[in-house]
């Protein structure tokens, strides 16, 4: 009989192990999932995973993992901070969508005029209407102790209305022909956010992305702040004794979050969206929770979390398109990563001991 | 008789002396034809006659075409990797099959002026490989509203539709007017879905519509899911939508309008081979075949199917235009005077509701 025993610490080893276990897990059984459809498993496991990066086209490619992966860590950066204190923003969607709102409303405010003032009031504007919507779900649980999961997550579909609302009202474009949608702000260069080196897919968000890691690691691991979301997420007790003001880390944690999904937002709306559109929001708030996971919460972790899962986007696309495999297949092919993620996880907390029957 | 309508607008004359040097005249000896779908082809609806219309292609020609398609493709920076990947792949011909594609169609084509591009229901051509197509589905909506008029009972008729877009628009009107016409007393009431494919949000639209006492349901999205929320209350019935949807026949789907993209795909890919391709803005509806009204069923009774198939007949024939004055706009103001037909401009743009309709169009 197999038995699960708690550890009294978690287990370093496992914490470093279990994403490295989970992908090569995900890769085994994915591969069994496409035999079975009839395809080559290495072919379809070569062509999700390296030929993105070092195949025919990875000039190409290489430059869309990071433009795929720049919102996605930027996301989970700011959840990151949360998770580990226990505080749970399922909402970055929402936030997502805001800032992109916010910030797009501000150039095209302003349209035609050219000032290089305009796109950093843009960035400024996007991280307050993420800040802002992530404020609502803070304040009413600091005030009224709401569930912040189930307000943030609510907030989303509030979000997803005055989206549509946007594309086809406030901020329509004039000249479309009747058709939603904002104009397009690849051609309004004061407002856009255009690849900064031809070839790359590096925008400001993918240099936001790593430069938010970079001060996410530092913050977590020399400053104060950081210390004080750790402990609260291990020992909630002592954090109070130590001083920790549990309201002040909520309402800090989910501004941060908030300001950084808005960013992204408005990095995306500018730069690879390009315009405003009802369904301009495609999943990376909902998507940035698995990546924060994935990646330990740890903001360097994340950043190859983001980069890997870009890659089962970009190589599972490529999957679809050259060998034909329908998109739900690779859809389950992302969820397995999650599931065997999560599975593996019960190791770093637990160890698997072998009991003798009758022995309890 | 076939029609085609050819913009000659500046943008499209300038376009077509560039694409001659582009691609006609060249005959190939074999194409790759690629397809980027918006949903699943499962979802029996618009992505599966797309990609019938991709299989048919290959019917055609056989190994002279290679096929390959991309489902559930979401707008925006999405789109645009996929079309690049498919053109650096050796795409010669990407059909994107939504209107959320439109910019992403004409970024991509700009970098790639060898490979042709098809749109389906934009209407922007910015560069001379970049051609536009649709189908005169708002002939089908006039068809389903005179079944609708006639066979209402609550006088109350339902429309789901999925983004306020001058094509969703057309089919309202088209399907409201042609219900009034039989039936001065009906009501239309419209939801918007703003998806095109979500079965769930879908459902719940059709059963928003049922509980106002709604007793016959046109949708404008693309899965069989509103039919199959009709199916749970007695005396609903509906239309298949973008495909036959038989499996609902002995259900609530008394007819249905089933686009038929196969030939004017067929038609584009075998100009690609023969080299007689050019750049064009292909707008076609039951005459020229691309609109097709699936069997009208005996749940209708036999003077309400023979009445719409005259219909039918008379829009075929070209004796009859389903937006024919006078027409007044929601707010009184005249549109077209008697006897006038709409102007295509005016259908491309519409965002107007006509005399009657109750409720806004979302802004």
């Amino acid at each position: 009989m197999l038995r699960l025993e708690k550890r009294p610490n978690p287990s370093k080893f496992w914490l470093y192990a279990t994403p490295v276990v989970a992908v090569v897990m995900t890769m085994i059984v994915g591969g069994m999932l496409f035999a079975f459809m009839g395809k080559n498993p290495v072919e379809v496991i070569r062509t999700i995973f390296w030929d993105p990066m070092f195949g025919e086209f990875a000039f190409y490619l290489r430059g869309q993992l990071l433009v795929k992966a720049g919102p996605l860590i930027l996301i989970a950066i700011g959840l990151s901070l949360g998770f580990r204190a226990g505080i749970w923003n399922i909402g970055a969607e929402g936030q997502y969508i805001m800032g992109a709102i916010c910030g797009a409303a501000v150039g095209l405010a302003v349209y035609p005029t050219e000032s290089r003032l305009i796109y950093p009031a843009m960035v400024i504007a996007g991280a307050l209407g993420g800040w802002a919507w992530g404020m609502i779900p803070a304040i009413l649980k600091t005030r009224f102790n709401t569930n912040e999961i189930l307000v943030s997550l609510m907030l989303v579909y509030v979000a997803q209305t005055i989206l549509a609302k946007a594309s086809t009202g406030f901020l329509k474009n004039p000249e479309g022909m009747g058709f939603p949608g904002s104009r397009n702000f690849s051609s309004y260069p004061a407002a856009a956010n255009p690849e900064l080196v031809a070839g790359t897919g590096i925008h400001w968000g993918v240099v936001a992305a790593f430069a938010v890691a970079i001060v996410g690691w530092v913050l977590l691991s020399r400053h104060i702040i950081g210390f004080q979301i750790k402990l609260s997420g291990q020992a909630p007790r002592a954090a109070r004794f130590h001083g920790v003001n549990p309201s002040r880390l909520v309402v800090l944690c989910m501004g941060i979050s908030g300001a950084l999904a808005g960013l992204a937002g408005l990095f995306e709306v500018t730069g690879p969206a390009g315009q405003i559109t009802i369904d301009f929001n495609v999943g990376y708030g909902f998507t940035a929770i698995i990546v924060a996971f994935l990646g330990r919460l740890n903001p360097i972790g994340i950043v190859f979390a983001g980069i890997l899962m870009a890659l089962t986007y970009v190589g599972g696309e490529m999957a679809a398109t050259n060998l034909g495999l329908p998109a739900a297949a690779i859809q389950v092919f992302q969820g397995m990563l999650l599931f065997f993620l999560l599975g593996v996880d019960v190791l770093t907390n637990f160890r698997i001991r072998t009991a003798i029957l009758g022995v309890k | 008789m076939l029609r085609r309508t050819l913009l000659t607008s500046a943008a499209a004359g300038f376009g077509l002396a560039l694409a001659g040097a582009a691609a006609a005249g060249e005959p190939m000896d074999k194409v790759k034809a690629c397809f980027v779908y918006v949903g699943p082809i499962g979802d029996g609806g618009w992505t599966y006659q797309h990609h019938d219309g991709a299989l048919q292609v290959q019917a055609a020609y056989g190994d002279k075409v290679e096929l390959q398609w991309q489902e559930s493709v979401p707008d925006g920076a999405d789109a645009e990797r996929v079309l690049t990947q498919m053109a650096l792949g050796g795409c010669n011909i990407i059909f994107t099959t939504s209107f959320g594609y439109m910019d992403a169609t004409n970024a991509v084509a700009a970098k790639f002026p060898n490979v042709m591009f098809e749109h389906a229901t934009g209407f922007k051509r910015d560069h001379p490989n970049v051609s536009t197509y649709n189908a005169r589905f708002y002939e089908g909506r006039a068809v389903q509203g005179t079944i609708a008029g006639r066979m209402t009972k609550s006088n109350k008729i339902g429309y789901i539709a999925s983004f306020p877009i001058p094509e969703v628009i057309m089919g309202i009107n088209s399907y409201y007017l042609h219900a009034k016409k039989v039936n001065p007393d009906v009501e239309v009431s419209v939801v918007w879905a703003y998806t095109w494919f979500d079965p769930a949000k879908e459902a719940d639209a059709a059963k928003a519509l049922i509980d106002q006492g709604v007793d016959v349901i046109a949708a404008h999205t693309d899965s069989t899911a509103p039919l199959a929320e009709a199916a749970k209350t007695p005396g609903v019935i509906g239309f298949g939508q973008a495909s036959d949807m038989a499996e609902y026949k002995d259900g609530p789907r008394v007819s249905s309008i089933i686009d038929n993209w196969g030939p004017y795909y067929v038609k584009r890919v075998g100009a690609l081979l023969d080299g007689s391709y050019e750049q064009i803005d292909a707008w076609e509806g039951i005459a020229g075949g691309e609109v097709l009204i699936g069997e009208i069923t005996d749940a209708v009774p036999a003077d309400v199917k023979a009445e719409a198939e005259a219909l039918r007949d008379a829009i075929a024939a070209g004796t009859y235009h389903p937006f024919t004055g006078p027409i007044n706009k929601q707010d009184g103001s005249a549109w077209l005077a008697d006897g006038q037909t709409a102007p295509d401009g005016d259908l491309l743009g519409m965002g107007f509701y006509v005399e009657g309709i109750n409720g806004d169009i979302p802004q």
